[in-house]
């Protein structure tokens, strides 16, 4: 049990130790409340500012991705809808923000703000599904590597070099040219070429808890290869688990955005802010409003996300030197 | 340290086999038929048989790939779909470009981000300090593309439309017919590519500077009267810039990643450009031959890296 050194009730004046001392001393022990680890972190974070702060933007996005048909009513305005009369002007270029087009209107005369709601729900779902696989199948293979060492670790960890040592790009740009672009073939490249770096670290950090004592209380016990893995060693990597979720998010985001920006990833009509802002660099002399909203959406969000990141590295492991503290 | 060499090479070997095996069976063996696509949308059933005759693709696929790669070894790489043009001149004739951008960026990102991390880490939790960690996550949430754009609009256009034309607004120059020009047409690719990578630099050497700062030998060098300027340049920075190189072989694949998109929003017509503009045109040849063309070069660049590093830290060569 860890105790917050905090709770301990401050003494004022020094006096020696006598009876009712003691007395009081055993009250307030009796007030100190055991912390786990987890409950240190949570406490850090929710007085965190940068952490609040950046849960309250993430959670802000997140809305307005899930509720964007609610946007969509709220200004009348249908995803696909388009507006040549009320959108475009006499030359057909898009008009800028006003009372009916918040954000402004896009090249084909359709609202940008519906658009921006919606692109959300493409960076989210890329980013949330794209990490959770890379750090799901990263923390097996880590652990795999690192538990049994010798020639599976060898293999496990050769395999995982050479993956780090593809040109990552291009090989999602090929992939993509032989099975074409969709969300699922982007989110299926961006796993793949994630989830060796988790696979490293994991593997590093298995190394060191395997010779453990209570890995080898367990072992005495009898317990099965898979038992100390999951239920002994697991555990006490949910932490790396956890910060590198949260940092590989935003680089998902930022991948999945770069590949609709190149056309290799969701395909238009389905707005993702990578093909808005794809649409919008034909544009950008004549409607800022057109790369400035997609854009500002996608900045917030990957800023948002590398800020909560290291916020909860910062709380989980106070060993690693924090990037930025307000 | 021979060893090492030879060890390294041997798995840098062993990646590329690994690679072009990965490249031929993307190519030539998974589920679709390359010489449908190659002989195009109208060919006919006989002309898609002679593609596939010309191509070998009738034969094992084992005789396949060792002839595949047995034209790789001696350059050939066949010829572009359009034009028909030999793929080697067809690369050759963009290498330039991508090469101009990439070291250009490659400078820049460096000695910004070591400087930028240098000037944080004199004065930790200062002023310097605060502003330098702002920056570098901001340009490391920054998409390269965005960043691409807004260079664009601020830097090109705005500027330009205030009567200020400082930056052209896309385009290449050779760097034989007009040095300047060529320069000036790069600057803002330059800042593009080199902006988002040079931050991860800045609180990598802000880090290891700190690190460094806190060692006795440093003490000494300080109580010997040296002046702190020479304290840190000479003494410190020195060996804070093992973790730097470790990270610049890393970040040669993203560089080769960056120049793609940037080459792309700038109108470079560069291997990226080309690359892209491949995969719109099915042009399999050309995509085939970048790709294996990029993985030489980073997995050659990385054995270098490594051996910069060996020589550096004299420990890593027994691992």
């Amino acid at each position: 049990m860890t105790v917050n050194p905090g709770v301990v009730p401050q003494r004022s004046t020094v006096r020696a130790v006598d009876d009712r001392d003691l007395e009081e001393l055993g009250e307030a022990a009796a007030e100190i409340q055991g912390r786990s680890p987890w409950q240190l972190a949570w406490v850090q974070l929710s007085h965190d500012r940068v952490a609040i702060a950046s849960s309250i933007v993430i959670a802000l996005i997140t809305l307005a991705a899930v509720f964007a048909p609610l946007i969509a009513r709220l200004v009348g305005h249908g995803l696909a809808d388009q507006y040549p009369y009320s959108a475009l002007n006499g030359y057909g270029l898009p008009v800028g923000p006003s009372k009916t087009f918040l954000f402004g209107a896009d090249d084909l005369g359709r609202d940008v703000m519906v658009r921006v709601a919606y692109g959300g729900r493409v960076s989210l779902i890329a980013g949330v599904v794209a990490s959770g696989v890379a750090v799901i199948v990263g923390g097996i293979v880590g652990l795999v590597a690192g538990y049994f060492g010798t020639v599976v670790d060898t293999a496990l960890s050769r395999f995982m070099d050479v993956i780090l040592a593809f040109p990552l790009l291009l090989f999602a740009i090929a992939l993509v040219a032989i099975v074409g672009p969709s969300l699922t073939v982007t989110i299926a490249v961006i796993a793949f070429f994630s989830w060796a770096v988790v696979g490293r670290i994991i593997r590093g950090q298995t190394l060191s808890l395997r010779e453990k004592e209570f890995v080898e209380a367990a072992r005495s016990l009898g317990a099965s290869d898979l038992r100390i893995m999951f239920v002994d060693i697991l555990p006490n990597l949910v932490a790396p688990l956890i910060v590198y979720t949260t940092l590989l998010i935003p680089a998902s985001i930022v991948f999945e955005a770069t590949l609709s920006f190149l056309g290799l990833g969701v395909v238009p009509p389905t707005p993702s802010w990578g093909n808005m802002l794809s649409d919008a660099e034909a544009y950008y002399k004549v409607a800022w409003w057109f790369v400035i909203f997609p854009g500002a959406a996608l900045l917030l969000t990957t800023l948002a996300f590398n800020l909560l990141g290291d916020s909860v590295r910062d709380a989980l492991d106070p060993r690693y030197a924090r990037l930025f503290k307000a | 340290m021979g060893a090492f060499i030879i060890r390294r090479a041997l798995f840098g070997i062993l990646v590329l086999w690994i690679i072009s095996v990965v490249v031929f069976v993307m190519f030539f063996v998974a589920p679709h038929d390359v010489a449908r696509l190659l002989a195009g949308r109208q060919a006919n059933q006989a002309e898609i048989d002679a593609v596939r005759r010309s191509l070998g693709l009738d034969r094992p696929i084992l005789d396949q790939y060792i002839s595949w790669v047995w034209k790789l070894l001696h350059g050939d790489l066949g010829y572009s779909y359009r034009g028909s043009v030999p793929v080697r001149d067809l690369l050759a004739s963009r290498l330039p470009v991508t090469a101009s951008l990439a070291f250009g960026a490659a400078i820049i990102w460096l000695l910004l981000g070591v400087s930028a991390g240098v000037l944080a880490s004199v004065r930790p939790r200062k002023i310097a300090d605060r502003v330098v960690t702002f920056l570098a996550l901001f340009f490391y949430s920054m998409p390269t593309f965005l960043l691409g754009l807004l260079l664009l609009y601020f830097a090109f256009y705005k500027l330009y439309t205030a009567g200020l034309p400082l930056f052209p607004g896309g385009g290449y120059v050779n760097l034989s017919e007009d040095p300047l020009g060529w320069a000036n047409h790069l600057i803002l690719p330059w800042f593009t590519l080199a902006l988002v990578t040079a931050a991860v630099y800045s609180r990598l050497t802000r880090g290891s500077m700190l690190d460094v700062l806190g060692e006795d030998y440093i003490r000494t060098a300080r109580s010997k009267g040296i002046s702190e300027k020479r304290v840190v340049l000479r003494h410190a920075l020195r060996s804070a810039l093992t973790p730097v190189v470790t990270q610049f072989g890393i970040d040669l694949g993203a560089l080769l990643g960056g120049a793609i998109i940037t080459e792309n929003v700038f109108g470079l017509p560069g291997l990226g450009q080309l690359a892209v503009q491949s995969i719109f045109n099915q042009n399999l040849p050309v995509i085939i031959a970048i790709v294996v063309i990029a993985s030489v070069f980073i997995v050659v660049a990385n054995i270098g890296v490594d051996l910069v590093y060996a020589f550096l830290d004299p420990r890593v060569r027994l691992t």
